[in-house]
C-alpha cells in the first residue's frame, strides 16, 4: 500500500502521548458511535507505485489515440510546443494555493497579470479576469452579468455550440432568469429574428464567432441590434481566430467570452479546460471571478495582488456577483505561456494556417463528391453534406484519422482542419471519402 | 521583476511550424483586426528564464509547510501527474466515439464507484470544475427535486454563519434566499436556531462537518432527521472531508447530496487556483437530475458546463485513491487529525485556541486577547510567519471567531515539522510583546513588502499598458 505520511510509528505514539491518548481513534469521540463507519471501506487494497502506474497505463491503453483528428465543435487539437508542456509542470506553479498571500504569490500573481493582459490583447477588450472554468460556464456568467433589476432576458443564438446553450439555460434556470434562442438561418444568427424578438427586458445576447458550424457571423450587424434595444452584447470567441479576426473590442461588444483550450492544452477528454472572461471599464464591477491588480508595497516597490475583491463570496456572501473561488489558474498560466512563445506573429501564422487547410479540405472533399451544407466564410471549421457520413467516419478511422462530428441528423458531418494535419494526410482523407461515396 | 511585456525584443521569436503546404488563405480586410495584439515577442530562451524567474517567486508544498486553514495543502504525489501525463488520456477528444473512449470512461466509472463508497452515496458527477461549481450543481439538485415535486414553495436554503462564503453564494445563484442561522458558543449548530428556521419553505440545508471551527457536530444525526422531517434536504460541502474519509460517511450522516473537493481531499494539486474538480455525489432518488453533457443530443439535464468535466484531474484522484487504497484513506484521515491534535497542544500556553476541545483535522486560534495586549493582529502574525519560510494559515476565517487563524497542518507533515511551526509561533508569541513594531511590518525577507492594497482596488490597473 502506498502512504504519502512521513511519521513513523514511533513517532505517531510520541505525538498521542503528548495529547494522554492511547489510540488514534479517541481523537473520534465526538463522532457518535451510531454514525462510525463498523466495517472497512469495501476498496480494493492500496498499490505500490509501480502496480498503480501499470494500473492506470492499462486504462489509458483502452483509449484509441488517433495520428489525425479532424473533430473540433469545441475541442481543437492544436500544436503544443515542448515547453509549454514543461514549464506548468514546475512543482511550485503546480502545488501553490490561490495568492492570498502576495508575498509569497508575486510569481502566480504577475503570471496572471500578463494572462489577463494578453486575454485583452487578444479581445480588444479593457479587463479580463483570472480565468472561470470553461468557455460554457464563463458564457453563462456572462449572462449573469449583463441582467439588472429591469433587464432579465438573455437570449442566445442557435448557432451557439449546443453545450454552452444548455449551461446558461442551467444557469438561467438556477437564477430564476428567461433564455430564449434565437434561431438560425443559412447556418448563421438569423437578424430579423432576432431584432423581433429584443425587447425592453432583454438582458444580454450571446452568440458566438465563429459559429459552432464554423461560420462567420456578421457581428457588426448583431451587436448595433443589440445595442439599438438597450442590451449588452456578448460575444464567445475562438481564441486563435482572434489572432487575425476582428476583435470584440473594435466590434463594440461589451463582454467577450470562449474557450482557451486552444491556447496549449490539450484535449484531455474534456478538461481542464480555461474559460475566459473580458470586458469593458464601464462593466469591470460587474466581472466574477478573480482579478489581479498592481499596486506598490511597503518599500515603494511594484507589487501584485488580488483586487477588487468586494465582488467576491469571501467578502459579499450572498449577495456577489459569483460563487466562483477556484477557477483553472494552472490554464491560465499555460494559455499565457502559449501566447508568448507563439508571439503575435506566430498566433497569426496558426490562425492562417487553419484557416488554409480548412479550405483546402473542404475543396477536396467536394471534389470527391461532398456538398457545402452553408455558403458563408468559414474559419477552420465547416459542414458538408453526403451520403454515407457513417461508413465515411469508419473508414477514416481505420486508417488512424478522427472524422469530423457526426451531425444529429445523420446525414452531415462538421469538419475541424488544425496546423496540425498536414497537406499529405488531407489528401489521403479525400480519398478515403470519395472511395466510400463511390 | 519585469513584466513578460518589458522582456520583448521586436523579432524575437521561436520557429515552431512548418512552412504552410496548401494554398494561403486570407480574410478580407473589413474581417481582420486592425492591428497584432501586443503579445510579447520573446526567444525560447527568454520565455524560459522568465518563467524560471516567476517560479522562484511562488511558495508551493515543495517549499515548505503550508497550513493553510480549510484549504488542504497535502503533499501532491508526482505519480499523479504522470499517470494524468499519458498521451492515451491526453489525447483523447471529448466528443469521439464511445468505442475509442472505452480507457476515460473505465477512469471516470471506477472514480465513481470508489468514491461513492467513501461518501455513502449512490451516484456521481465529474462534471463541476471546483468546489463551488459543485455547490452549483448540487443545490441545483436540491431544487429540481422539489420541482418535480410540484413544491415551489420552498424558496429558502439554511446556510450557518460560519460558512464558508461559497455556500450563500451558491443558494443565492441558484435562485434561493439564504437564511443565515447563528451557531452556539460551542461553533455548532445550534439546534433552537435550526427548528426555528426551518419550515415548508426551506427547500433544504448546507453543512460542513467537521464544520468550519473543525469540530465534529455530534448533533449532526439530529440535525438532518429535524430538516428531513420539515421536507427539506441536507446538503454536504466535502470541503472538510479529509478528517473523516474511511471514518465516518456523509451518507451515513444523513446527507443527501455532497460535494467533494479532489483537488483537497484527494491529493490533487491547486495550480495556483485551479483547476480542481468538484465531484457531486447523491442519494439515489436524486440521481435522474444529475447533469450530463448534452453535445448534440438537445436539452432536458441541468449541465454546468461543457464535455465530462476535468478529467485528467480525475485521473490524479484516481491515482491517489488507488494508492492509498481501503487502508491507507482512513490512515489519511487520521493522521490529519492526530497532527492538528498534536500541533494545537504544542501551540496551547501561547496562542489562545478559538475552542479548547479536541479538535478534526484543523483548529482555529483566536487572537482577539493578544491583540488588545499587544497591538499585534492576526494578520501581523501571518505576515511574520512568511520570514520564516512558512505559509500563513487562513486569516479572518471563520467569521464567528475574532482575529482568526486557522491551521491545516495535513498528514502528510512530519512530526518534526510541527515541532518546528510550533517553536516559530512560540517565538513569535513573545515577540509580540517585546518587539511588536517589527511584526506589524513584516515580512521583511520577502521579495515584496505588504502590498497596498486598498490603493490596489481605489486605482485599479488590471493589465500592463504600452507605454505611449
Amino acid at each position: 500500500m502506498g502512504s504519502y505520511i512521513p511519521s513513523s510509528e514511533a513517532e505517531r505514539r510520541e505525538m498521542l502521548e503528548a495529547l494522554g491518548m492511547e489510540s488514534v481513534r479517541e481523537l473520534y469521540k465526538d463522532v457518535p458511535e451510531s454514525v462510525l463507519l463498523d466495517r472497512p471501506l469495501n476498496l480494493p487494497e492500496g498499490l505500490s507505485e509501480m502496480e498503480v502506474r501499470a494500473k492506470l497505463e492499462d486504462m489509458a491503453k483502452l483509449n484509441r489515440n488517433y495520428r489525425t483528428i479532424l473533430r473540433g465543435a469545441g475541442a481543437y487539437d492544436h500544436y503544443i510546443p515542448s515547453i509549454v508542456r514543461y514549464i506548468p509542470a514546475k512543482e511550485e506553479f503546480l502545488t501553490a494555493y490561490t495568492p492570498y498571500q502576495a508575498e509569497m504569490s508575486q510569481g502566480v500573481l504577475q503570471s496572471i497579470f500578463e494572462y489577463q493582459t494578453m486575454i485583452c490583447e487578444l479581445t480588444g477588450m479593457d479587463v479580463s479576469n483570472a480565468s472561470v472554468y470553461d468557455g460554457a460556464s464563463a458564457a453563462a456568467e456572462a449572462a449573469a452579468m449583463c441582467r439588472d433589476r429591469k433587464r432579465s432576458v438573455t437570449l442566445i443564438s442557435e448557432t451557439v455550440h449546443p453545450d454552452v446553450i444548455n449551461t446558461v439555460r442551467t444557469y438561467c434556470y438556477g437564477a430564476n432568469a428567461e433564455l430564449k434562442v434565437v434561431p438560425a438561418k443559412d447556418g448563421k444568427t438569423d437578424l430579423a429574428a432576432l431584432k423581433e424578438m429584443l425587447a425592453a427586458d432583454t438582458a444580454g445576447v450571446i452568440f458566438q464567432q465563429p459559429n459552432f458550424f464554423g461560420l462567420f457571423e456578421d457581428a457588426e450587424e448583431i451587436i448595433a441590434a443589440v445595442h439599438e434595444a438597450g442590451a449588452m452584447a456578448v460575444m464567445s470567441c475562438n481564441p486563435i481566430a482572434l489572432a487575425v479576426m476582428k476583435t470584440p473590442g473594435e466590434l463594440g461588444a461589451d463582454v467577450a467570452v470562449g474557450e482557451g483550450q486552444p491556447l496549449g492544452l490539450p484535449l484531455g477528454f474534456g478538461g481542464p479546460y480555461l474559460g475566459f472572461m473580458a470586458t469593458t471599464q464601464k462593466h469591470m464591477r460587474r466581472l466574477p471571478g478573480r482579478i489581479v491588480g498592481e499596486t506598490v508595497d511597503s518599500r515603494g516597490g511594484r507589487a501584485y495582488v488580488l483586487s477588487l475583491q468586494a465582488r467576491e463570496q469571501h467578502i459579499r456572501r450572498e449577495k456577489a456577483s459569483s460563487n466562483i473561488c477556484s477557477n483553472e489558474a494552472l490554464c491560465a498560466l499555460t494559455a499565457g505561456l502559449y501566447m508568448a512563445t507563439m508571439g503575435p506573429d506566430g498566433m497569426a501564422e496558426v490562425a492562417r494556417q487553419c484557416m488554409a487547410k480548412a479550405h483546402y479540405l473542404a475543396q477536396k472533399l467536394i471534389e470527391a463528391g461532398c456538398r457545402l451544407e452553408y455558403s458563408g466564410r468559414f474559419f477552420h471549421e465547416f459542414v458538408t453534406r453526403q451520403e454515407n457520413c457513417r461508413e465515411i467516419l469508419g473508414a477514416l478511422s481505420d486508417e488512424g484519422i478522427l472524422g469530423g462530428l457526426l451531425l444529429p441528423d445523420g446525414e452531415s458531418i462538421l469538419w475541424c482542419v488544425t496546423e496540425k494535419a498536414s497537406k499529405e494526410a488531407l489528401d489521403e482523407v479525400a480519398d478515403i471519402v470519395k472511395e466510400a461515396l463511390a | 521583476m519585469k513584466l513578460i511585456f518589458e522582456k520583448s525584443m521586436p523579432g524575437h521569436r521561436s520557429d515552431l511550424l512548418p512552412a504552410l503546404d496548401v494554398p494561403a488563405f486570407d480574410l478580407p480586410a473589413s474581417m481582420k483586426r486592425a492591428e497584432k495584439p501586443a503579445l510579447p515577442e520573446l526567444s525560447e530562451t527568454e520565455v524560459s528564464r522568465h518563467y524560471t524567474e516567476l517560479v522562484q517567486q511562488v511558495h508551493g508544498v515543495n517549499c515548505g509547510f503550508y497550513p493553510l486553514g480549510s484549504c488542504t495543502m497535502k503533499y501532491n504525489p508526482r505519480i499523479d501527474e504522470e499517470t494524468a501525463a499519458l498521451e492515451g488520456f491526453t489525447h483523447v477528444h471529448p466528443l469521439a466515439d464511445e468505442r475509442d473512449t472505452a480507457g476515460c470512461r473505465k477512469v471516470l466509472e471506477t472514480a465513481k464507484e470508489l468514491l461513492c463508497e467513501i461518501t455513502g452515496m449512490d451516484d456521481m458527477t465529474f462534471e463541476p470544475a471546483a468546489g463551488a461549481h459543485g455547490e452549483f450543481t448540487g443545490v441545483l439538485l436540491i431544487k429540481q427535486y422539489h420541482k418535480s415535486r410540484g413544491d415551489e414553495a420552498r424558496r429558502k436554503i439554511i446556510v450557518p454563519d460560519s460558512a464558508h462564503g461559497t455556500n450563500p453564494a451558491t443558494a443565492a445563484m441558484c435562485g434561493f434566499d439564504v437564511v443565515n442561522i447563528a451557531s452556539g458558543p460551542d461553533g455548532l449548530v445550534d439546534l433552537d436556531a435550526l427548528k426555528a428556521a426551518l419550515g415548508p419553505d426551506v427547500a433544504g440545508l448546507m453543512l460542513t462537518n467537521p464544520n468550519t471551527v473543525g469540530l465534529f457536530d455530534s448533533n449532526i444525526l439530529e440535525i438532518t432527521r429535524l430538516v428531513h422531517e420539515a421536507g427539506g434536504l441536507c446538503y454536504y460541502d466535502g470541503a472538510n472531508l479529509n478528517a473523516v474519509m474511511g471514518v465516518v460517511r456523509p451518507g451515513d450522516m444523513g446527507f443527501d447530496c455532497v460535494h467533494l473537493n479532489l483537488h483537497k481531499t484527494f491529493a490533487t494539486p491547486h495550480g495556483g487556483g485551479g483547476p480542481g474538480a468538484g465531484a457531486v455525489g447523491c442519494k439515489a432518488f436524486l440521481a435522474d437530475f444529475l447533469p450530463r453533457s448534452v453535445t448534440m443530443d438537445g436539452e432536458g439535464r441541468l449541465q454546468v458546463r461543457s464535455f465530462a468535466g476535468n478529467f485528467l484531474v480525475v485521473v490524479k484522484a484516481l491515482t491517489y485513491i488507488l494508492t492509498l487504497g481501503r487502508e491507507g484513506i482512513p490512515e489519511a484521515a487520521e493522521n490529519a487529525v492526530l497532527n492538528a491534535n498534536y500541533l494545537m497542544e504544542k501551540i496551547k500556553g501561547t496562542f489562545e485556541p478559538a475552542f479548547d476541545r479536541v479538535c478534526m483535522h484543523e483548529f482555529v486560534l483566536t487572537l482577539d486577547k493578544y491583540k488588545k495586549e499587544t497591538g499585534v493582529s492576526a494578520l501581523d502574525v501571518a505576515k511574520s510567519l512568511i520570514d520564516y519560510g512558512m505559509h500563513p494559515p487562513t486569516m479572518y476565517f471563520p467569521l464567528i471567531v475574532h482575529e482568526a487563524l486557522m491551521l491545516e497542518p495535513t498528514e502528510t507533515e512530519s512530526k518534526a515539522t510541527l515541532d518546528e511551526a510550533a517553536e516559530i509561533f512560540r517565538k513569535l508569541y513573545k515577540q509580540g510583546f517585546e518587539d511588536p513594531e517589527t511584526m506589524r511590518t513584516a515580512p521583511h525577507h520577502a521579495v515584496i513588502g505588504r502590498p497596498d492594497e486598498v490603493r490596489a482596488a481605489r486605482n485599479p490597473i488590471l493589465r500592463w499598458k504600452k507605454e505611449e
